[in-house]
Parts: C-alpha cells; structure tokens; sequence
C-alpha cells in the first residue's frame, strides 16, 4: 500500500505537449480509475508512474519518495498491459515467476509462490502451457498473476480488458474488483470504457488533452459534472445538449419555446452569457401530448434494449435522446409531449465549458416553465 | 523507425557493438585507408621497401590512359549486361510459370532455388567440362566442323561461358526474390482482373508485371553490382578462363585482384580500387533514392 | 489458378520442365561424369548414362585434392564463421535498437558502409593487415605516444585468418535489427517492470525468442562461409589450412594430357554437397533468411 502524489506533472515530446501540469493525489490503497479518450494522455500518466515514460516536469512520489529519476524495477509497481505483454517462450509458470528469478529468489520458494499465485488467478491447471495456447481470458489472468507475485506497493494496469469480448470483460471486472479487495494494494486503472470506470473506481478522473477535468467518485461525477466535457463523456447514452443564452433579466434560460427559471443568483451573475444546458436521456421524461409543462416533440424512432428503450424524439430539427423504461411503448412518428425536470439539467458556460455553479456551492432552485 | 522502450546504460551498447566495431576497424576501415593512401601515391612493389611518394591524380590519369583497362571495363559492361538480362529473363519465365500454382510446381520450386547453393569456383570447373571443346555437352558441335566452338582458344566464346555460368548461378537468387514478390500480390488484385475478363497472359503484363516492377529493379542494379564486383564474378573467371584468352575475359574485378596480386601494380589497382568503391556507391545510391531497399552483399 | 485453360497449362508445364533441365542438367552432368572412365567422360557425344567408376573416382579425387583435411578446414571455418556472424549481429542489432545513445547512428552507418568494401576491391591491405595484426595499434601508439612497440600477430595460415576477416556482418546485423523491431515494445516493458536490467532481457528473452532467426542466419552464412573462394586462396599458402574451395583448383585437370573430367566432377560433387544440403534440407530458412536480409 502506497499513497502517490503527481504535482505539477507535464509531459512533451518534441515540441507536443501531451499532459500539461497535471496535479493528484491518491490515497494508499485506493482504486483509482483515469478515464478519458484516446490521446488524452491517461496511459502516458500512467507509464510515468510505472517509470516507463521520462518525466518531462513536475514531481511523481510513491510512499513519500520522489521517484522521477529511479528505474521502473525500483518503484515498486507492477503493471498489466494492454497486450498483455507475456514471454511468448515461457509457459505459464515461468511468466508468473520471471520478476522472481529476476529478484534472485531461490527456486523453491519461487515455486511455491508461483503455484500459490495461479491458485488466486485460477491458473492452477495451466502452469505449463505456453501464452499461444491460452485464450484471451487466460493471458489476462497471467498477465495479472505476473503482476500480483511481486506484492508491489502499487498496481498499475493500462487498459487491461479493452482486447476481451463484452462477456469475459465484464467477468473480469469482477475479478480485478475482487482482487483489489483481498491485496488492497493502491491501484491505478487507465480505461476509456465509461463502465469499466464507473463500476471499478473508488475514485474517478476523467481527462482531456492533457488536462484533469474532474476528480471525485463515480457518483460526484455522474451526478454533478464539472464541465460540459464530463457531462457528455459519462453517462449512456450520451447527454443531451441545448444552447442558449441567460436571458437579460438573468433569471431563465430559453430552448425555443421553452422558459427555464434558475436561481437568481446564478442567473443574475451570468446575464446574457451564452451557455450549453445538458440532461441526461434517463431523466427526460415522455408525457401525453399537450401535458402541461411539457414541450410538444415528434417521436423519430426507438432504439429497443429490450430492458428498455431508447426513444429518439425531434425539438425543432433537434434530436434528444430519452431513456424509457420497459414497461412504456411509444410509436415512431406520434406526437409527445417532453418534459426536462429541472433539478436535472445542467449548466455550462459555453466559453469556458465549466459548470456554471461550480465554484460557489449554490442550491439550485431552477423550474421549468413553458411559455403560452 | 525507433523503439519507444529503450534501455539506459552507456557502458552495455559500446560493450555490445564493440566486437563488430573492432573487427570492421581492423579487416575494413584501416585496408580501406590503405587503398586511398595508395591511389594517391607512388607505392614501392610488392615487399619492396622505399619512401611512399604523394603524385596526386597521377595514378588515375595512369589508368584512364591505359587501353587495356578501356577494354576492361568494356568487358565489364558487357558482361554484367548480358549476365544479368539472362538471368533475370529465365528467373521470371520460371517465376510466373510457378506462381500459377499448378500442381506439382512445388517441386519445381524446389530445385530451381539450387544453383545458388553452389559456389562459384564450383560452377566455373563444371560448366568448364560441360562446355569443354573437346568433351561434354558442346563437343559434338567441334565433330561437324572443328572449332566451331572453343572457349580456350576464342575470346567470344570464353565469354559466352562466363556469362552463362554467372547468369545460372543467380537464377535460384532471381527466382526466390520474383516468386516472393509474386506471392505479395493479393490474390484479391488477380481475382478481381479476372472478373474484368482479363486472361493469363493479359494479367501477367497489366498487373504482375508492373507490381513487381520494384523488385524487378532492385534485382537488376543487385545483380549489375555482383555481376560487376562480386566475389563470384572472380571465382568464376579464376576457374574456367583465368581471364583468358588473349585478356578476352579480363574483367574490372578479376583484374584488380590479379594485377594487385602478381604485385605487378600497387598504386594502379589502389585507383582501379577507389573507382569501383565509387561506383558501389552509385549503385547503392541507385538501390536506395528508388527502391528504398538494402543492396546484399554480405 | 482462377480459370480453366488446359492449352496455357501445359504450355506452363513445358516450361518449366525446360527450366528443370536447365537447372538440373548440369547437376546431372557432373553426377554422370564422375561415375564414368577417363574414357566414357572424354566421349564425344557425352554418355548421360551413369558408368561404374564413381567410387574409385571419388577416391582418386579425395587423394589428388588433399579432400580430408580440405573439407574438415572448410567445416571448421564455416561454423566458425557462420556463429560468429550470428553472435556479432545479435550483440551489434541490441546496442543499435535498445539504447538511445547518438553514437549508435555512428555505428549503424560504419556497419552500413562495409557493404561497399568488398574484399576485391581491398585485397592487398587486408592481406597485409592479415599478416601484421597490430599494425594499426602500432602506429596509433607510436603517433600518441613515440613508443615504438613490438608487438605482433600474424593470422596467415591460421584457422583465426581464415575466420576473423570474414565475421563482421552487415547483412546479419540488419537482420537482427528487423527481428527486433517487429517485437513489441511492451516486451521490452514487461519485463523492466519485472525488475530485468538490459543484459538480463537480451539472455532470457531476446536470444530464445530470435531461435529462428537465428535458424535463417544461420543456412545462408554457412553456405556464404563454406563457398568462400579468394580469401582463403590468397592467405593459405600452406597445405594444413587449405578449404575444400582452394583444394578444388587442384582439380582442374592439366590440358597436356586427356583431361580426367571424372576425377574433377568427383571432386566438385564431394565440395559443392555440404551447401547444397543446407540449401536442400534447410530450404524455408534459407530463403527466410534471404529474403528478410534485404528489407
């Protein structure tokens, strides 16, 4: 168990920045997840900490010690790579138990740690079998035993699931999850598949160009994104999204026909600022046309999940996505009524993508109403 | 091209490359001095000892003005053209025979890439017996008319034979490149020509042909370069016409090596040297500015 | 093939019997002459036919041509030579791929050059230096220092002569240089992250890994070392280090008399055998080998 901070971190190659000062913090045995599209920089962050990229400025520390200048093999981390990454040469046994004879350790407790480690991957019945003659599950599980035998201080795994089908990744979640549990060793996750975030993480960090956007737990995130980024990132389907402008008055914002009321006090210090107003599909909710305090809408077309349905209804040329329950039917082509409940929507300056009530912890009273 | 996973260490490389680096210092760079010290200089004969004189160009200006090494490179041209058309003509006959992948042509391929196992010196003795004036192969011709053909007496034919024995030698090395470069053709290209209703032979020449065009060129300057300097060029003239008869088979390379040897002529093999060291290089340049590919030498 | 055109098929076929008898006529050739007499061979048409005398042949030519300690010197080199050239590559592609130093290019591009000083055209000082080892290491101290030392080493007629010259290797270098290129880099990852220092990851992972390349390197540098001709010809002046390629000029028969084809084509088939097995046996290797040396 190891506590790491990363201060001030940046990375360039050449004249590419890749991460630009980037600060953090986790705790000693925490799971920390770093989710963000591809080239945000999360598995260069990543590969620093392991050792495995030059730290171009800034501080990584492990356990209080600075580790910018030591090799990979002195940090004390261990890691489990995309690839996988496993001696095509060696069988199983012999991969788990490299990092050991490298260490030097005697061939008898190499051993016994070896079978002790494949009984904790359930490895068992496959030390002799050669990486080629293992599926895309059991590399995985080597992979990970690799990593476990060394009893690092830190985990390290840098999209680990993302070359196993949809069934056996989310099978291993449950192993990497339960694995954590026993060895609670600090654990950092790199991953672009939201769900694999959400559903691992103690703690979330979503990143962007080079940039931290938000830190907090999945939930935080979920349910009040730091900026208009997040909000679409997080969260399937993706958010909805509307512009508009705060109104002179300050006090609404408006999506054609449609007047918000917000608190006063937010409005009134973004008067006539542009802004992206966001909703999450599972918290639109489809009424009977002509329901009151909700805007007329067009269904487009449905999406069926089975568990339940995604319908796809049209503003005004506009196309918002809405979450509906199994029991519900709608048919496209009808005419519905859409309500937004305000507790939900989101709010982000259209300049600077930042949550308009994010730095002063307001209590929002915003409702929806629509104009006659 | 380079690996984003290196090692740091400065002592392991220099440790690592030092062998190779001692070697090529010893048996390459430091001869290779010598030579360019020598064309530029007036060297005491072989085992001779006196001061080394600095005369400039002199020795170049020798060479250029000697008739005899003309006539070398002449024969040099000649041969190294002629070598490598033949060779490179039945090699793609062969090759596109083969890539029909009938049955059997497996086997075929499998002898065809067997002259090039055979050194050099070896093929010169034996085609010197098969094309023999007086037995083997070509004999029967002498019994219709004496010396219709003989290779020790007329310069012509000794060089039909050097050229036929370079040019046999290399078809198993032209083969094997051609039906790799053959194989790299997608099938998907012929199937889809085929589809368009184009034949064979149509296909050999609209699509095979100008698909293979880079590895065509990269064999035709491969073997100009060997054909011209290489080490089996030598072997070959050493065992069937010693560059005889009357220097009709005296080519560049074997020239060097046995004036130079003969101790006859330092300084003068030192500048015929540099000259072919140049004309490697023209050649590599050739290989690498249009094909992007390495020239073999080994 | 795609369409049906039995008249183009044995069109093919024909060809490529003719290519056959171009390739494996003079094979045959030389396997029939040397099983014929002194008579047969000099018989005017030539008797394909095999005659009786190939052992006797094959006798005559192993006493003339010295043929026992020929081939075992020619055996002995190649191997020699052939894991030199594996070893020298190996170590050179490592320092060349896995370090980051700027001297590597310098290295890279001196291997690279060798390529344009084949032996003929440096015949005389490579023999020179072949006979006087320390010649530059004299001069480099004499003109450092003024000492003049005197030391010295002679590789004539040795079984060192014969091989170091020939070791350094461009070709197996860049062939080296490709395998390891087409590794991925999280091998190279993996295992510092197990703790394993350069060295440590070229013993365990690089070497097994490159067995077949090592394999393919192997075929063509044994058969690059075993038909050597002019350098072996040129240092060995005694009988003890011939090769079997320099004892095959013993075999050219002497144009006074009725030339003994047979006892010369025994000869060539006993030589030229060795190669053509490797060639034969190895074949997916040695055309592997071949062909990736040139990319």
């Amino acid at each position: 168990m190891a506590e790491i901070s990363i201060k001030d971190v940046c990375k360039s190659y050449g004249r590419t920045q890749i991460l630009h000062g980037v600060d953090l913090n986790f705790r000693a045995g925490e799971f920390v997840v770093i989710l963000g599209p591809s080239g945000c920089g999360k598995s260069t962050l990543l590969r620093m900490i392991a050792g495995l990229e030059e730290i171009t400025g800034g501080e990584i520390s492990i356990d209080g010690v600075v580790v910018n200048e030591l090799e990979p093999r002195d940090r004390g981390c261990s890691m489990v790579f995309q690839n996988y990454a496993l001696y095509p040469h060696m069988n199983v046994a012999a991969n788990i138990g490299y990092a050991l004879k490298v260490a030097g350790v005697p061939r008898a407790e190499r051993t016994r740690r070896i079978v002790e480690t494949a009984r904790i991957v359930g490895l068992e019945e496959l030390l002799d079998r050669k990486p080629a003659e293992l599926s895309g599950g059991q590399r995985q599980r080597v992979a990970m035993g690799r990593a476990i035998i060394r009893e690092p201080k830190v985990f390290l795994f840098d999209e680990p699931l993302s070359n196993l089908d949809a069934k056996l990744r989310v099978q291993m979640r449950v192993e990497i999850r339960r694995l954590h549990k026993r060895l609670s060793a600090t654990s950092v996750f790199v991953t672009h598949d939201q769900v694999e975030a959400m559903t691992l993480a103690d703690k979330l960090i979503v990143m962007n160009k080079g940039n931290v956007e938000q830190v907090g737990t999945p939930l935080e995130i979920y349910q009040r994104p730091r900026t208009r980024f997040v909000g679409s990132f997080i969260g399937s389907p993706a958010m909805n999204f509307f512009d508009s402008t705060v109104a002179p008055g300050g006090d609404f914002v408006l999506l054609d026909g449609i007047r918000l009321a917000i608190d006063p006090a937010l409005g009134g210090d973004n008067a006539g600022s542009a802004v992206s107003a966001g909703i999450r599909p599972e918290h639109c909710r489809l009424v009977a046309a002509g329901t009151a305090s909700s805007v007329p809408a067009t269904v487009d077309f449905v999406e069926e999940l089975g568990s339940g349905r995604i319908v796809h209804v049209e503003i005004d040329g506009r196309d918002f996505a809405v979450a509906m329950d199994e029991g519900q039917l709608v048919e496209a082509g009808t005419t519905v009524g859409l309500q937004l409940p305000a507790a939900h929507i989101h709010l982000f300056s259209l300049q600077t993508g930042l949550r308009l009530d994010d730095v002063p912890a307001v209590k929002r009273t915003i409702k929806t109403t629509v104009a006659a | 091209m380079n690996k984003r996973a290196v090692f740091k260490s400065w002592w392991l490389p220099i440790l690592f490359a030092f062998p190779q680096l001692l070697l090529i210092l010893f048996f390459f760079y430091w001869p290779a001095t010598s030579v360019l010290t020598w064309a530029f200089s007036l060297e005491p004969a072989f085992g001779g000892v006196g001061e080394r004189l600095f005369v400039g160009w002199d020795n170049f200006r020798d060479v250029f003005a000697d008739t005899e090494y003309w006539q070398s490179v002449s024969l040099s041209l000649f041969f190294a053209f002629s070598a490598t058309a033949l060779s490179m003509f039945v090699a793609f006959v062969l090759a596109i025979c083969v890539d029909r992948q009938l049955k059997g042509s497996g086997l075929f391929r499998f002898f065809y890439i067997w002259p090039y196992a055979i050194a050099a010196p070896a093929v010169g003795l034996a085609f010197r017996f098969i094309f023999a004036p007086e037995s083997g192969l070509i004999a029967v011709v002498n019994t219709w008319s004496p010396d219709l053909w003989n290779p020790a007496k007329f310069g012509s034919h000794a060089m039909v034979l050097v050229i036929i024995c370079f040019a046999w030698k290399w078809i198993g090395y032209n083969f094997i490149f051609m039906t790799a470069g053959l194989q790299s053709i997608p099938r998907s290209l012929i199937e889809a020509s085929s589809m368009d209703g184009s034949g064979p032979v149509r296909r050999a020449l609209d699509l095979q042909i100008p698909l293979l065009a880079p590895t065509l060129f990269f064999l035709l300057v491969l073997n100009l370069t060997e054909s011209f300097v290489g080490p089996d060029t030598y072997g070959i003239v050493d065992l069937t016409t010693e560059g005889g008869p009357n220097k009709a088979t005296n080519v560049m390379v074997y020239r060097i090596v046995s004036e130079a040897f003969r101790g006859l002529n330092y300084s003068g093999a030192a500048a015929q040297s540099l000259i072919l060291i140049a004309l490697i290089m023209v050649f590599t340049f050739i290989q690498f500015r249009y094909v992007e590919r390495r020239v073999h030498y080994k | 093939m795609i369409e049906r055109t039995p008249v183009l098929n044995a069109v093919t076929y024909f060809i490529m019997c003719l290519g056959l008898l171009v390739i494996l006529g003079p094979f045959w050739m030389i396997f029939a002459a040397s099983t014929q007499s002194l008579a047969q061979v000099n018989a005017v048409p030539f008797n394909f036919t095999p005659g009786a005398d190939f052992l006797h042949n094959l006798q005559e030519a192993w006493h003339r041509a010295n043929l026992g300690p020929a081939l075992l010197n020619s055996l002995i080199t190649s191997l020699l030579v052939m894991t030199g050239k594996i070893v020298l590559a190996a170590l050179s592609a490592f320092a060349i791929v896995y370090f980051r130093s700027p001297l590597r290019h310098v290295f890279f591009w001196m291997v690279f050059l060798t390529l344009m000083l084949p032996l003929e055209v440096r015949v005389i000082p490579t023999y020179n230096i072949a006979a006087d080892v320390f010649e530059p290491v004299r001069w480099l101290i004499q003109t450092l220092t003024g000492i003049e030392l005197s030391l010295q080493w002679n590789l004539l007629n040795s079984y060192s002569g014969l091989v170091l010259p020939l070791i350094a290797t461009a070709t197996g270098t860049f062939l080296y240089r490709q395998f390891y290129m087409t590794l991925p880099d999280e091998l190279a990852e993996a295992a510092k992250m197990d703790g394993a220092r350069p060295l440590r990851f070229f013993i365990d992972i690089l070497l097994p890994l490159s067995r077949t390349n090592m394999l393919a390197l192997a075929t063509i540098m044994f058969v690059y070392a075993w038909n050597q001709y002019l350098w072996p010809k040129l240092m060995t002046t005694e009988v003890d280090y011939q090769t079997a390629m320099v004892a095959m000029r013993t075999l050219v028969p002497s144009v006074n008399s009725l030339p003994e084809w047979n006892i010369s084509m025994a000869g060539a088939l006993i030589i030229m055998a060795p190669p053509l097995i490797v060639v034969a046996v190895l074949q997916r290797w040695f055309i592997r080998g071949l062909v990736s040396a040139e990319k």
